[in-house]
């Protein structure tokens, strides 16, 4: 069922004549996309997703350079970042495909498929279009080739090197540069800590409100590191409705609820079965087991601060089996 | 497969208003920070699982619960952790040999930060250690930080907190002698 040899071909094909977007091939996995769908082939069968989510998760795996471990657009399609490499795949962590032996799966160089995500959302988006954007704040997908919005697909994951606010470093949000006070946190407060520094040492003496600088975030569910220690990130970063993926953990990943709420559905990594749901509240913080996938729901925009390990030891720790599927036992 | 189960139940009452629907008050929205006296924890509903598997806890249940700068490990990936605690007080003397971040959750927290005159731990030191009294060096500053302000303890200085009235942080940091690990305790599925 599965290749495990690098596939090295790719191509765009014509624009079509009836809906104005083209067509890609990666491998024998063929991408096309109409007024209302996103439709996956592979050899052995046929897969559609409503446009809105298949862009939106398209977006997460190319802002997230395919992220920790697996990246499932939904039940059916998505990617396994193997570090260097990646695994694309239909049905390969969907219980039902795996019986009926319709399961596809297929290997490609990280460096190679990436150029191949891009081009394509960039050619699906349409003008006004923001898969970055909670669906309240953006235009619509649907149609024939309107324009583009290459604007917003191809921002930058935002990366402080040790602090935001540091001398030299990412630096606070303000409506001067461009990031106001989302629609939904109009409430949360824009103080600033008070800081003295002693003279010499104003490169060390340092303090922000992250809060403030969450509220304005123009993006949802896209992480941005805030603190650095060492591999310890903190990657805040806010959420409003869907979690556009269901990420499929390789490594424990910590979540720290710091405002409202999220609902978290949990399921089996390999199956796709139902294990649990979690609900976390302001204060709330738990580690996602590295044996599950999960996504999650917000109602209303909230603050999330998702924790990661981004050691190097990590990959090799999960090729040999010794990666823990749970951070501590008690 | 089993039946759903709530593995824990709110502790705490509504915290600020409009908090059980969308919150829509005045036609704008209500965004609900925990607090100390103030906060309403979340749950686990099972399915096919062990709920200890999430090591779930709540930041200020933890405070509440804790002795002051107790420093409760609430979360832990390898020997990176984050701790919970809180600030009531002056705590003791803190220092490290690599930066650590502090978190202000709820309330007013004063950090005062000294450079040693000479370092007080070996450079592979790993998470915070006791610095006994205040020691000997330049005051490079201080910090006043209340709720959602994040700052940085840097590498190889002394500090300390003080808080007016007891509030609640988290420092991001390693796991070390001062840090307390206690998950039965804090967690759902131990003792919660």
């Amino acid at each position: 069922m599965s290749e495990t040899a690098i596939r090295h071909d790719f191509s765009a094909e014509p624009v079509s004549n009836v809906t104005g977007y083209r067509a890609f091939t990666a491998g024998s996995f063929r991408f096309s996309r109409d007024e209302y769908f996103a439709t996956i082939e592979w050899p052995k069968g046929r897969h559609q997703m409503p446009v809105d989510a298949f862009l939106r998760a398209l977006m997460r795996d190319i802002a997230w350079g395919f992220f920790y471990g697996t990246v499932n657009f939904d039940a059916v399609f998505g990617t396994t970042n193997l570090y260097g490499q990646v695994d694309m795949f239909a049905g390969r962590y969907n219980d039902s495909y795996r019986a009926a032996g319709l399961d596809w799966q297929e290997r490609f160089e990280a460096s190679e498929l990436m150029p191949l995500f891009k081009e394509m959302i960039s050619d699906w988006t349409n003008d006004g279009y923001d898969p970055f954007a909670a669906p309240q704040e953006t235009d619509a997908p649907w149609g024939r080739k309107n324009g583009g919005n290459d604007a917003a697909v191809t921002r930058q994951r935002v990366t402080a090197r040790r602090m935001v606010g540091l001398p030299g470093d990412t630096q606070p949000r303000t409506d001067e540069s461009g990031y106001p006070v989302n629609r939904m946190f109009a409430d949360v407060p824009q103080d600033a800590p008070l800081v003295e520094a002693e003279p010499g040492f104003e490169d060390q003496v340092c303090a922000y409100n992250l809060f403030a600088y969450l509220s304005r975030s123009d993006v949802t569910w896209n992480p941005s590191v805030c603190s650095v220690l060492e591999d310890s990130l903190y990657c805040p970063t806010t959420e409003e409705f869907i979690l556009p993926i269901e990420h499929g953990n390789d490594r424990v990943e910590w979540f720290m609820q710091l405002s409202d709420e999220i609902t978290w559905d949990v399921k089996d990594k390999e199956t796709g079965k139902p294990r649990a749901k979690v609900t976390m509240r302001a204060g709330d913080i738990a580690a996602m087991p590295a044996d599950i996938r999960h996504q999650g729901y917000s109602s209303k925009r909230s603050m999330l601060l998702v924790w990661e390990n981004a050691s190097n030891a990590i990959p090799e720790m999960i090729q040999r089996g010794e990666a823990p599927v749970t951070p501590v036992q008690f | 497969m089993r039946a759903a189960q709530h593995a824990s139940a709110a502790r705490h009452s509504a915290v600020a208003a409009g908090d059980e629907e969308t919150p829509l008050a005045g036609g704008g929205y209500t965004t609900v920070f925990g607090a100390l006296n103030d906060y309403r924890k979340g749950h686990i509903e099972i399915i096919d699982d062990d709920p200890k598997n999430y090591v779930f806890s709540n930041v200020f249940e933890i405070a509440e619960t804790c002795a002051p700068y107790e420093r409760v490990v609430a979360g832990k990936n390898f020997d990176y952790v984050i701790e919970a605690g809180r600030a009531e007080r002056d705590s003791p003397w803190f220092t490290n040999a690599h930066d650590e971040f502090v978190l202000c959750m709820d309330g007013e927290i004063e950090v005062r930060l000294i450079k040693p005159e000479a370092p007080l731990l070996a450079p592979d030191a790993r998470g915070a250690h006791l610095a006994g009294a205040a020691p000997a060096g330049a005051k490079m500053g201080r910090l006043v930080l209340r709720r959602g302000h994040q700052g940085l303890l840097p590498k190889g200085c002394a500090y300390q907190f003080s808080a007016a009235r007891p509030s609640v942080f988290t420092i991001q940091t390693v796991l070390g002698p001062v840090s307390v690990e206690k998950w039965a305790d804090i967690c759902i599925g131990g003792g919660q």
